[in-house]
């Protein structure tokens, strides 16, 4: 066995800050652990993402390196990383929980006789892995239980990039043997869907709104209250959903990520995947009938209440504070 | 086409829930259930399908005996019939164990196509349609928000993160797990629910597939979250808290 493997990824060609996340995570497992830590990238070319990554305190970075690896395919990355795996024998492989982990990792797993550990926010001892389960309304300690490797995926944000110490590490390479059959899926080149004209990311006041708003019909108490703060509208991904607001004012991992002063989530839960993108706010209201919903874990405030009274008194309160 | 969905029945989403005397789960007592999100996307998807090109949708769902009613809804929106493997220890099966039943129940079927959604709401692992498709041997694409039939297979849209996507070309058979919103959600009809009644439900217990059931990823206990922060709960009628909130905003946040 040879300690903990993080896999990277990159973002415009540069490690993604997920990616340092993960090797954060890979950092902090390795002190509890009492493992090395090392890191692999893999790609149709690595030289460059391998230098920027041997520059932290890392065991070995390896390139794992083949032309089939060019585009990302579920196939090419299995194949590649399960003959790594097969001759490294890591204890843990740790990967950052993106799209593109979760198309190929549980795959990766299931063929080395493994299970992943996906979206984990924390560690324990022993080791013990948290992650969230009924939307987060709870965590659950999962252990890896059996030989072979133990896969873990690590939620955006959940571990900090600044603990990420510095190092040199040697930098070697493995070209896995893979025929151009074996890759089933043909990927073209990604691209935006509709023209992204509301740019919520730089919006320092954002009124959310969720499920909890119930009928299209009621959108307008919430634009009301977001014109009275002179706020952008945005909401969350089952209100996109169901057209009652358009897809460029989705909120989350799958749509825009915030980093306003004050956010007023309306009638949002917290699911993870909207957490996520609104964890650079500065100042987090929420006003939810429900006291046990996962939004009051990150929110500075809250009100619990029927929005259709909360929000409208809101809406009247702002006006006269403004006069 | 032939096409499997596999479909989970998860508590609904209001669901008040407890954590159970083990701390190992949730108090499934007096829960209410409904079809997890996402699958009800991949069975929509699996019935325009069917309209376009022809053939017969299957759902298959593992579960206990509860998971019936979610069974029936399936059928009356549309599906032609259904697989249910009764199991009642599905908690104690992690992702790679329930994949192993559910393509225990697919191989023989031989579908042309296998849906499911991208995760379910209770444990949301994310996971059961990716390995079904290795256990398969099948290719696989998952987070699909449209699905189009070419002569020489499929051509998929998938979701990637901050509002990009990727078209992917794949042959037939193969797995995709979809994501929400790709399509509108089609209700039952008076006489879909009357149909569904005389539908074929099949059953087969989790024992006669003789797969492995013993956990890799164990659940050892549930907790409440601990709070990143501590939240200030304004009090009083809805007029009372929103003024309070105001002058907190204000004056101490000074976000206003």
């Amino acid at each position: 066995m040879s300690g903990i493997w993080v896999v990277i990824e990159e973002r415009d060609g540069r490690v993604s800050r997920i990616s340092w996340e993960a090797v954060s995570a890979g950092q902090k497992l390795a002190a509890l652990t009492d493992h090395a830590v090392n890191a692999v990238v893999i790609a149709a070319q690595t030289e460059a993402l391998a230098t920027e990554v041997a520059a932290k305190a890392l065991g070995k970075v390896v390139r794992v390196e083949h032309p089939l690896l060019a585009a990302y395919t579920a196939d090419g990355f299995t194949l590649a990383l399960q003959q790594f795996i097969e001759s490294e024998k890591p204890d843990y492989v740790v990967f950052p929980h993106t799209y593109q982990v979760r198309d190929y990792a549980p795959k990766l797993a299931a063929r080395l006789g493994q299970v992943l550990i996906g979206d984990v926010t924390g560690f324990g001892e022993g080791p013990v892995f948290v992650r969230q389960l009924m939307q987060g309304r709870l965590n659950g300690s999962y252990r890896h239980s059996g030989n072979g490797p133990c896969f873990v995926s690590v939620q955006a944000g959940a571990f900090r990039t600044d603990e990420v110490q510095a190092g040199t590490a040697a930098i070697s390479a493995f070209t896995p043997t893979i025929d151009p059959a074996q890759i089933r899926t043909k990927p073209s080149e990604r691209f935006r869907g509709a023209a992204q004209t509301v740019d919520l990311g730089s919006a320092q006041l954002i009124v959310g709104v969720g499920r909890g708003i119930k009928d299209p019909a009621n959108i307008p108490i919430a634009q009301e209250l977001a014109t009275a703060l002179g706020a952008e509208l945005g909401a969350s991904r089952p209100i996109c959903d169901n057209g009652w607001l358009p897809m460029e004012r989705q909120i989350g991992s799958s749509g825009q990520t915030i980093s306003p002063k004050l956010y007023l989530a309306v009638g949002i839960s917290g699911a993870i995947q909207h957490l996520v993108g609104i964890k650079g706010s500065q100042c987090v209201v929420a006003i939810n009938k429900d006291p046990d919903a996962p939004i009051f874990e990150v929110a500075d405030y809250g009100i619990v209440g029927d929005l259709m009274e909360v929000v409208p008194a809101l809406t009247e309160a702002l006006k006269a504070a403004k006069q | 086409m032939k096409i499997i969905v596999a479909i989970k029945q998860v508590p609904e989403r209001d669901a008040q829930v407890r954590i159970n005397a083990e701390a190992k789960w949730i108090e499934e007592s007096g829960l209410q259930y409904a079809l997890n999100e996402s699958d009800a996307y991949a069975l929509e998807e699996a019935l325009q399908l069917k309209e376009k090109h022809g053939g017969e949708v299957v759902v298959l769902t593992a579960g206990p005996e509860r998971v019936g009613p979610t069974i029936r809804e399936a059928l009356a929106k549309g599906a032609d019939r259904a697989i249910h493997i009764d199991c009642a220890d599905l908690g104690n099966r992690d992702a790679l164990g329930v994949a192993k039943l559910l393509a225990a129940a697919v191989k023989p079927e031989n579908p042309d196509l296998v849906l499911t959604g991208l995760q379910s709401d209770d444990l949301g692992l994310g996971q059961t349609g990716v390995i079904l498709a290795e256990l398969l041997g099948l290719p696989h694409s998952s987070l699909i928000l449209h699905v189009e039939k070419t002569d020489t297979g499929l051509t998929v849209k998938r979701e990637l993160e901050e509002g990009w996507f990727r078209t992917i070309e794949l042959p037939l058979p193969a797995v995709l797990t979809i994501q929400s919103g790709g399509n509108k959600l089609r209700y039952a009809t008076l006489m879909g629910i009357k149909r569904a009644k005389t539908k074929e439900v099949r059953t087969v217990t989790a024992a006669e597939f003789a797969v492995d059931s013993v956990p890799v990823a164990v659940l050892e206990r549930v907790a409440l979250p601990q709070k990143q922060k501590s939240t200030q709960i304004l009090p009083g009628n809805p007029k009372e808290a929103a003024a309070a909130l105001v002058e907190k905003l204000k004056f101490e946040a000074r976000v206003l």
